[in-house]
């Protein structure tokens, strides 16, 4: 078992799925029956298999594990594989959201069935590859390579406005990692080596963390994303197909935070605690400012959107706050994020496969003749809300306690952020479920089917376990977050003495 | 002791020969048996040009041969045989446009032979002298076939508008040529390189270079000198701007490679920033000026005026990494761009024959998948897009110039770079999310295969790069 290279393992499986569906035919009912198939069980099947990487992973083993190391290019980079108790958790993400995904399209893709499946198993393959990387040039090949199934998945089945989302997704996403892959090079020539876990341990020059910082904070920001960067997230989301805004939302958006805890934070300590008030500002804007946004949309998808910067600013706060709770609130905050938020697509998208629309005002009354999806909806509310006894309050609780032992001003702040989220998502779904059954075209409106209870059962019952039960999560993230954190402060403490030496 | 020397020069050059000799022979065929004899000639030039390709790759030794003048190192073996590779897939996808372009007569394949013969003169030339002969030998031939089609106004316009240019530009070159001569006292690159120092450099020596540069940058097509490429890409025939767009490149990028790591290699200060700016410059205009083109061979001109100043970077730099990340730029680039043109060769409608406008492709994906396919990986990979062969090349002249602490550069350049991505996503945005407008008629088995292994290409050499990367790197130690 150990000497079983699990992690490549999970990143390529999506793979055999995707040569599977090359070799079925998109013809009739039985072809399209075959390719939903196939697509879920390498799904399913991928997900069973990740979970051997929580089984086998070892709760007090701060460094990473796992790995695997081979030669790749012949250029000094490596083929390095491995997880830690950060990014093990977001690969468990990635592959359990990925049944979702293709249940959630069983019958909305209407067209290319086939491609469409084909581009999620790719994108799949890559968003594992960018937690489980060990050397920032294959990390960047796989942050980067993120953006082709999703202009894809985007453009081809996308809403009316679909291209204008998907090309100013691709470019402001673009434009951020470019000036990262100049980052890369440059730790390359100063550390001499690509190595994350190297990369890990060598001390950049303050000067020079400040240039690397800012270079990766373009692509995380972006990628996050955000304020005032966030622009192109609720145009992707509103134009994306239900699954597309899942694993936009659920994953993509943790791409972001993971590179700003393993790179930002561990690499450039000097750095990040220099413009930690820069990004607790950016944060609390993101938290207040989207929050007010999002209270006035009449898009039901871009209001979650907006939501959904408003929930990164939390993350970005907690993870500079560089304290315990921040940090491992942060990590809590993208997982139960990634379901929340996934979640409550989901159900946008069970009502948008009925009526054809995202208007709020389309809707209202759903209570009366949805009432399980009503029950659902509710749950998904407030655990975006933060409620407590859902997996929602307790990354944002976490994050505003890491936030209060630095800046108390800046957790007043995120605080007031909470009840502005509890006001737009309350109001949302007072106008949708709420109120009188009128309109005519709602009355005909089914309860929740079979596959969508197999959608949206599971990850209720994930979502108040966790908001119950946090422990196995903090299990599993703790050690490594200890020494992010005990690093952290003795590069801080090392530059302080440094500092008062050479007066 | 003389027949030896020679002997020794006959042997390194081999390829050289063949090519001269055996285009001779071609020639003679072509008289004695006329028009009809162009097919037999085609394949025969073909196998020619692959006869010279194997002998550099299993046969050749290294060295110095002529005097001096002519010089066979493992850069030049790898370019040469970049450049016959690029000559022999252009000329096999000639073969189904050979009617319907008039190139079906005999002294085209000559004609790209010759070129070609001049491509592997230039790329060993070791010597100003042999350095101007060997680029006349390949531009001449290449103003005869880019006005080939002599019925078809724009092929004549384009192959007028070359020869103007190039004449022009050759003769800057040669004065350029005469001003490094006065002021060094001679031709070879080693001997210039010897008496350079960069304390010791007249300003008339610095004049020169700046000349000889400009004829080089005129023929990858490099901005300030990049007029005649949109003219000429967009009225040569299409296999012929294929060609052009291949070897004469590498051949000219080789030659400039050579000449400011072989010669003007101590005062690499003052080349620098003549090639920095030439390359930010080509990265600025290829990204910009191509947004608002509609015809695809337009595109691909500036398109590549782009590719070019990227190549750039890395020569900026004057390291061995950066010649390295040259040479590798140079292999991907060549490789996408032809698989690019096979595809534009294949855009031809049942009825009405060859289309060139961009809007043509809409709708790709549901009328033929595979060309669709591999030309979204050739877009993407052209725009820089990991794990596509195109992302590699930039990654290693970027990091050339970052060694280098050319940040500037570094940073106009990938952000140019995004700017470029946005017509290649055009492209593909035509292919999948628009409506097709009609069909293209079937594509001929020689275009496929070219277009396939491309795609092939771009996709597994982030599986199987590692080869090429390592014979780039072994090229570029050639003078460092």
């Amino acid at each position: 078992m150990t000497d079983w290279p699990i992690l490549s393992t999970v990143t390529f499986l999506p793979l055999v799925g995707v040569v599977l569906l090359l070799l079925t035919r998109e013809d009739g009912p039985f072809g399209r029956r075959n390719i939903l198939n196939v697509s879920l069980f390498t799904t399913v099947f991928t997900f069973i298999v990740s979970l051997f990487i929580w089984i086998g992973f070892d709760n007090s083993n701060p460094g990473f594990q796992m790995v695997e190391k081979h030669e790749w290019l012949g250029t000094g980079i490596s083929y390095h594989l491995g997880v830690d108790g950060i990014s093990m958790l977001f690969v468990i993400l990635t592959t359990f959201l990925m049944p979702f995904c293709v249940l959630a399209s069983w019958e909305s893709v209407e067209k290319r069935l086939k491609e469409y499946m084909i581009a999620f198993l790719l994108l799949e393959v890559v968003m594992v590859g960018v937690f489980v990387s060990l050397d920032i040039v294959l990390f960047y090949v796989f942050f980067e390579a993120t953006l082709i199934p999703m202009f894809v998945i985007i453009g081809v089945w996308g809403g009316k406005d679909r291209v204008y989302a998907s090309y100013k997704f691709f470019l402001y996403t673009l434009t951020g990692s470019v000036l990262m892959m100049l980052a890369v090079m440059a730790m390359y020539w100063q550390a001499g080596t690509t190595d994350i876990t190297e990369l890990l341990k060598y001390g950049f020059p303050a000067g020079m963390q400040t240039w690397l910082w800012f270079a990766c904070f373009a692509a995380f920001s972006v990628k996050m994303p955000m304020w005032p960067v966030h622009t192109w997230l609720p145009d992707a989301h509103v134009q994306a197909p239900t699954a597309g805004s899942v694993i936009l939302a659920g994953v993509m958006l943790k791409l972001g935070g993971y590179g700003l805890i393993r790179f930002s934070l561990q690499m450039f300590p000097l750095a990040s605690d220099y413009f930690a008030p820069l990004v607790f500002a950016l944060s609390v804007i993101a938290i207040i400012y989207t929050s007010l946004v999002a209270m006035m949309q009449d898009d039901i998808k871009k209001l979650i959107a907006y939501s959904s910067v408003a929930h990164m600013g939390y993350v970005t706060m907690g993870i500079f706050a560089a304290n315990v709770q921040g940090v491992q609130g942060a990590i809590f905050q993208m997982l139960s994020h990634g379901i929340v938020s996934g979640a409550l697509f989901l159900c946008v998208g069970v009502v948008y496969d009925r009526l054809h629309t995202r208007e709020i005002a389309a809707y209202g009354g759903l209570v009366n003749n949805m009432p399980k999806y009503a029950v659902a909806f509710m749950i998904f509310t407030m655990a975006n809300v933060g409620l407590p006894g859902t997996s929602g309050f307790i990354g944002e609780f976490l994050t505003i306690i890491g936030v209060f032992r630095v800046n108390t001003w800046v957790a007043l702040f995120a605080a007031t952020g909470v009840i502005l989220s509890a006001s737009y998502a309350l109001w949302l779904y007072r106008r949708v479920i709420f109120g009188a059954l009128e309109k005519e075209s709602l009355k005909a409106l089914l309860d929740l089917s079979g596959r969508e209870k197999l959608i949206l059962y599971p990850l209720i019952a994930l979502t108040i376990f966790y908001g119950f039960y946090p422990a196995p999560i903090f299990d599993a993230t703790a050690a490594s977050v200890d020494l992010v954190v005990n690093n952290y402060s003795a590069a801080l403490a090392a530059a302080k003495t440094l500092a008062l030496n050479a007066h | 002791m003389t027949a030896e020397i020679l002997s020794l020069s006959l042997q390194l050059s081999m390829p050289e020969l063949i090519l001269a000799v055996g285009a001779l022979v071609l020639l003679m065929i072509g008289v004695f048996s006329g028009d009809k004899s162009s097919t037999t000639v085609t394949g025969l030039a073909v196998a020619l040009l692959a006869v010279a390709g194997l002998w550099l790759i299993f046969m050749s030794g290294e060295g110095e041969a002529y005097g001096g003048a002519f010089k066979l190192d493992a850069f030049g073996r790898f370019m040469k045989v970049l450049a016959l590779i690029g000559s022999i897939t252009a000329m096999v996808m000639s073969v189904g446009h050979a009617k319907s372009d008039q190139l079906n007569r005999f002294e085209f394949p000559v004609l790209l032979v010759l070129s070609t013969l001049g491509m592997l003169l230039l790329i060993s030339a070791n010597d100003l002298i042999a350095f101007y002969l060997g680029l006349e030998l390949m531009s001449l031939a290449l103003y005869v076939i880019a006005a080939f089609n002599r019925d078809s106004l724009r092929s004549t316009e384009a192959g007028l508008k070359y020869f103007v240019l190039g004449a022009l530009s050759s003769g800057m070159m040669l004065y350029g040529m005469s001003l490094v001569y006065g002021f060094t006292g001679n031709t070879g690159f080693d001997e210039i390189a010897r008496v350079l120092t960069a304390e010791h450099r007249g300003l008339g020596l610095v004049f020169g270079m700046v000349f000889v540069l400009a004829g080089a940058c005129f023929k990858i097509s490099a901005v300030p000198f990049h007029m005649w490429t949109p003219d000429v890409y967009e009225g040569a025939p299409t296999p012929v701007t294929a060609f052009f767009a291949a070897g004469p490149k590498v051949a000219a990028m080789a030659i400039l490679v050579r000449i400011v790591s072989d010669a003007f290699l101590p005062i690499v200060a003052d080349w620098r920033q003549i090639i920095v700016f030439v390359s930010i410059a080509s990265m600025l205009l290829g990204s910009f000026a191509a947004i608002g083109q509609r015809n695809i061979k337009r595109l691909m001109a500036y398109s590549s005026i782009g590719h070019m100043g990227y190549a750039l970077v890395g020569l900026a730099a004057g390291s061995e990494t950066g010649v390295s990340g040259v040479v590798l730029y140079m292999t991907i680039y060549m490789i996408m761009t032809l698989g690019t043109f096979a595809c534009i060769m294949a855009m031809r409608r049942k009825e009405g024959g060859n289309v060139e406008n961009v809007d043509d492709l809409a709708g790709l994906s549901s009328t033929k998948p595979f060309m669709a396919i591999v030309l979204t990986a050739l877009m993407f990979s052209m725009a820089g897009i990991p794990p596509l062969a195109g992302f590699f090349a930039k990654y290693f002249v970027f990091v050339a110039a970052i060694e280098a602490k050319l940040y500037a550069l570094a940073v106009i350049g990938v952000l140019s770079s995004v700017v470029g991505a946005y017509y290649y996503l055009r492209i593909v945005k035509l292919m999948w999310f628009d409506e097709a407008k009609g069909e293209f008629a079937r594509i001929s088995g020689e275009l496929r295969l070219v277009f396939g292994l491309s795609g092939l290409f771009v996709t597994a050499y982030v599986l199987f790069g590692g080869p090429i990367g390592s014979a780039a790197n072994a090229a570029a130690k050639s003078f460092f």
